[in-house]
């Protein structure tokens, strides 16, 4: 890309910080970290124009090891926090690293708000279903009955399916990639930093620790492609190794079904990002693999939509032309006034 | 009602001050009656503070005892500085409201009464068994029953109005009247009404004939033998506003906002009594200035801190439970080292507790509210007008020392108003700001040998990009370290920086006596009572000084060898003893206590009384 002339050509190298990387060997962190430093250096940013921002647990050590302004805040705070330095300076490329307890357990009231303001914040989650800095507990993404720590007789509390809950709160772009997927991972961060407005990422990621195999059946070699179906916008919903199953809509409901008989792909759904209506998208959040389902990677919702901070902007713009720029002196004037001689 | 009938003569008696206070249903427009005449009292020239006390509750069934508002005006032709003890003249617009408030009238004060609202449906509701106007009960004041509702019907007859909307009026009938009977003018009310009404001529109309004709009813009737006069009071000279302590603060964030060149953010979550902060600065964009409507208090402080780190004069406005839910943010803004102003508008607690009662009991909070070893500079408004200079200063120090700064103010001086002296923009100071864009030499941490402020490197900036985070730092580097010694290091770094600014803070000068027997030591809205009190104190021949601290982190100087120079030290507070508590670990001094803790600021005539006692135990030793 060449956005700028004077743009130094960055590499990957850039975007490494001096700091050492201090995730357990064979984390997927890595994988996500080493994406997202190579494409960074394709956007045509300014270095100095990119703010990586973070809550806390592990996928939020992440701006220490990127070499750009980073700010590693306080746990569930990230959204917030992201939205005032969005907000205060709108021609920063801010990007978010959370983590499924942190983005939808204790700070999932500003991450429903962040989507909903369409806030031009990339929200990268890492998805592993467990708490790995704590040691081991279950997440609001675990599945039920999951036996961890603190529920050695399994867990009770009844899973959030992210990308359903980013959809209703009105999220603009919403994807999912894999950490150990490297091309289809960097396609997918690339698309999302394209979006305007807040694009919302779930990367499912293994915690070879605690929760070892979390995402096993889709990353299998063997049963990827069983298991997974890649959008991709325009085209058929097929999958499979021999591309020989499909999607069809029956009735409210979407059904797997097997190209053969009477069935060709032109019964199947056919991928549409940017439908506006998000009860599509929604759908195909829900394509559960217990159900039988594979799990959608790629971009399910892209649709355009006023960005908060560009609004916010252009009604100072407004006001203040039509108002003329503030007058202190004016102001401390301002309503009635008497004089004491 | 005749326009030809000869005013009859009436005596007119000049007073040097008067305590007035409007009471009705929350409905009634008792707070709006209040501000009209606080209004045309500073235009008149009178020196004045007024005490907003209105319930929690938006629409209280309505005559009922919780749903009384009332607002209290004490103007004078000298310095006041108080809303007044008691009462001179109570306007009562229904039974449940001349219960509540008649126990703080002066013997023989002027009571009005809307005698339209005390049919027997009116005195249930008000929980009153007889009719206080027909059982002799009121015979000590000077009590004028009007058919309020009524009247203002009949005046509104032509206009086109129905029924309820005629007697929505009826608060500027009684207005009226009271503009009659202290000799004032109508035209700042009509000016108002014209402009409030802007889009609704004939409600701005109904208004105006209301307020005409209540004025008119007093000079007609022969009931009203009297009016009074209270002179313009001798104020220094200079161009004044009357205004209240939340838009006194917010202008002030707005001059700082300019003599620092840094674009001002508020976060801020509605909270009474701290909304009118948010209700001023949000019409400000002309200014550059961006307010943030948050999902929630730390939603509020962390945007706060996120405009700060890109370099905003950044704010955040709360009362004490907010307080309370940001107290990890800004353990956060401690450890970043992002300057930050926030606000705690006091009020009663804990939990929810009293949301439009003023306190000062959020003092421990301020000061000690976080985890760890977070200590940061607490400063304190001491009347309304103060709230602008507060907060220009808390802005000056949190740019100057990269820190949060926390303001104290309360429910009283956030509502309460009082005349001011508009400064010159001169007048107001510099507040310089360097950001850092050196890239040589750059270190996130590395500090300000004299304030030990880290430098402003703001995002954006070619070649100085770093990360800062909550975990502890290393010492110049900012890197993120477990090292023992470096934490202790830090820890001792963030205190001293705090310490540092001992510098900015100008050494305390007693009123009154600069020695002698007694000592009054408070803080933040108590400024006026005890000044108010130490007077007669003083002219009964006691040597008595009093110290108002607005810094009360760190605190000045020498405050330590002032408290010696007197035989006893009295802190006067609206809590159970927070300031004295400081005062005693800090000085190993013998202070004495007096706490108040009902929601109330407290009374000339309270703080003299425990004065005298002190005085007299104190002759005794």
């Amino acid at each position: 890309m060449t956005t700028s002339a004077t743009l130094p050509v960055y590499k990957k190298k850039d975007f490494q910080s001096d700091q050492d990387v201090r995730w357990c060997p064979g984390c997927g962190d890595y994988a996500i970290l080493s994406a997202v430093q190579s494409v960074f250096p394709e956007l045509g940013v300014p270095k100095e124009k990119f703010v990586v921002v973070s809550g806390i647990g592990c996928s939020s050590r992440f701006p220490y090891y990127m070499n750009t302004f980073g700010f590693h805040t306080i746990h569930g705070r990230a959204p917030a926090l992201a939205t005032g330095i969005k907000i205060a300076r709108p021609d920063l490329e801010v990007w978010l690293a959370t983590g499924d307890g942190d983005a939808l357990s204790i700070g999932g009231n500003h991450t429903i708000h962040m989507l909903r303001r369409n806030v031009g914040i990339k929200v990268l989650l890492f998805n592993n279903r467990i708490y790995g800095l704590t040691k081991g507990q279950y997440s609001p993404t675990s599945e039920l009955g999951k036996r961890a720590k603190s529920t050695p007789y399994g867990s009770l509390d009844r899973p959030f399916q992210p990308l359903s809950l980013a959809l209703g709160a009105e999220a603009t772009f919403v994807a999912r990639s894999v950490d150990i997927f490297q091309p289809h991972l960097k396609t997918v961060l690339r698309k999302a930093a394209a979006h305007t407005g807040s694009a919302f990422v779930e990367v499912l990621q293994n915690c070879n620790i605690f929760n070892d195999g979390a995402w096993e059946t889709l990353t299998e070699k063997g049963l990827r492609d069983e298991h997974t179906i890649v959008l991709e916008h325009g085209s058929p919903l097929v999958f499979g190794k021999e591309r020989d199953k499909g999607i069809r809509l029956n009735g409210l409901d979407l059904e797997v079904v097997k190209l053969e008989g009477g069935v060709s792909e032109g019964d199947l759904l056919v991928h549409d990002e940017r439908n506006p209506n998000p009860a599509y998208a929604f759908l195909l959040s829900r394509m559960d693999a217990d159900l039988g389902f594979p799990t959608p990677i790629g971009v399910l919702r892209a649709v355009d939509a006023p960005c908060y901070e560009e609004d916010i902007a252009e009604q100072m713009r407004a006001v203040t032309e039509k108002k003329g720029e503030g007058d202190l002196a004016a102001l401390l004037h301002a309503g009635d006034t008497w004089e004491v001689k | 009602m005749t326009t030809t009938a000869e005013a009859p003569p009436r005596q007119q008696e000049i007073l040097e001050a008067a305590v007035i206070r409007f009471a009705g249903d929350s409905g009634d427009g008792m707070q709006i009656t209040g501000n009209q005449f606080t209004n045309t009292a500073a235009l008149f020239g009178n020196d004045l503070a007024t005490f907003p006390d209105y319930p929690a509750e938006i629409r209280a069934p309505a005559g009922t005892l919780p749903g009384v508002s009332g607002f209290q005006v004490h103007f004078g032709a000298r310095e006041i500085n108080t809303p007044g003890d008691s009462v001179d003249a109570l306007i009562a617009m229904n039974p449940a409201a001349l219960k509540v408030n008649l126990p703080d009238l002066k013997t023989s004060a002027i009571l009005i009464v809307n005698i339209d609202n005390f049919k027997d449906i009116d005195l249930r509701k008000a929980q009153v068994k007889m009719n206080p106007l027909e059982d002799h009960s009121l015979d000590g004041y000077r009590l004028f029953p009007v058919e309020l509702t009524k009247l203002t019907r009949a005046a509104l007859r032509d206009v086109g109005l129905d029924t309820r909307s005629q007697d929505r009026c009826k608060n500027f009938f009684a207005l009226g009247m009271c503009y009659w009977l202290f000799s004032r003018t109508l035209e700042a009310t009509e000016r108002w009404l014209d402009e409030k009404f802007g889009s609704k001529p004939v409600l701005a109309e109904a208004n105006k004939l209301a307020l005409k004709a209540g004025y008119a009813y007093c000079g007609a009737t022969e009931a009203f033998q009297v009016r009074y006069e209270v002179p313009p009071a001798h104020l220094p000279p200079g161009v004044y506003r009357n205004l209240s302590g939340n838009v006194a603060l917010s202008l002030g964030f707005v001059a700082a906002s300019r003599k620092s060149g840094r674009p001002l953010f508020l976060g801020s979550y509605p909270i009474t009594p701290a909304s009118d902060i948010l209700h001023a600065l949000a019409p400000l964009k002309e200014f550059g200035v961006v307010t943030f409507q948050a999902e929630d208090e730390i939603a509020a402080i962390t945007a706060a801190i996120g405009a700060s780190y890109t370099g905003s004069l950044a704010l955040t406005a709360t009362s004490g439970p907010g307080m309370a839910l940001k107290a990890e943010a800004l353990g956060l803004a401690t450890i970043v080292e992002l300057p930050l102003v926030v606000v705690n508008v006091q009020r009663g607690g804990p939990s929810t507790g009293l949301p439009t009662k003023t306190e000062q009991a959020d003092l421990f909070q301020a000061l000690f509210g976080r985890n760890s070893e977070a200590p940061l500079p607490v400063l304190a408004a001491s009347s309304p007008g103060d709230c602008f200079w507060v907060a220009l200063e808390a802005s000056r120090l949190a740019l100057k020392y990269m820190l949060p700064v926390i303001v104290l103010t309360d429910g009283y001086l956030a509502n309460g108003a009082e005349p001011w002296r508009i400064p010159e923009l001169d007048d107001l100071g510099e507040i310089p700001v360097t950001l850092r864009t050196e890239i040589e030499g750059f270190e996130p941490y590395a500090r300000d040998p004299k304030t030990l402020a880290r430098p402003w490197a703001v995002p954006g900036t070619p070649g100085l990009e770093h990360r800062v985070g909550g975990l502890e730092k290393q010492d110049g580097s900012g890197n993120v370290s477990y090292d023992a010694l470096n934490h202790e290091r830090m820890v001792r770094l963030r205190a001293a920086k705090v310490e540092a600014l001992t510098a900015d803070i100008p050494d305390v000068v007693p009123a009154g006596d600069p020695d002698g027997d007694l000592l009054v030591v408070g803080w933040g809205s108590t400024h006026g009572g005890i000044t108010a009190a130490l007077r007669p104190v003083r002219q009964a021949g006691h040597r008595v000084g009093h110290v108002h601290l607005r810094h009360l982190n760190p605190l000045p100087p020498n405050l330590g060898a002032v408290l010696k120079r007197y035989r006893q030290v009295l802190v006067p507070e609206l809590n159970l003893g927070q300031l004295a508590w400081v005062l005693r670990a800090k000085y190993l001094v013998d202070t004495v206590s007096y706490c108040k803790v009902q929601g109330k600021p407290f009374k000339q005539s309270e703080l003299k009384a425990r004065m005298e006692e002190i005085l007299a135990e104190g002759k005794g030793r």
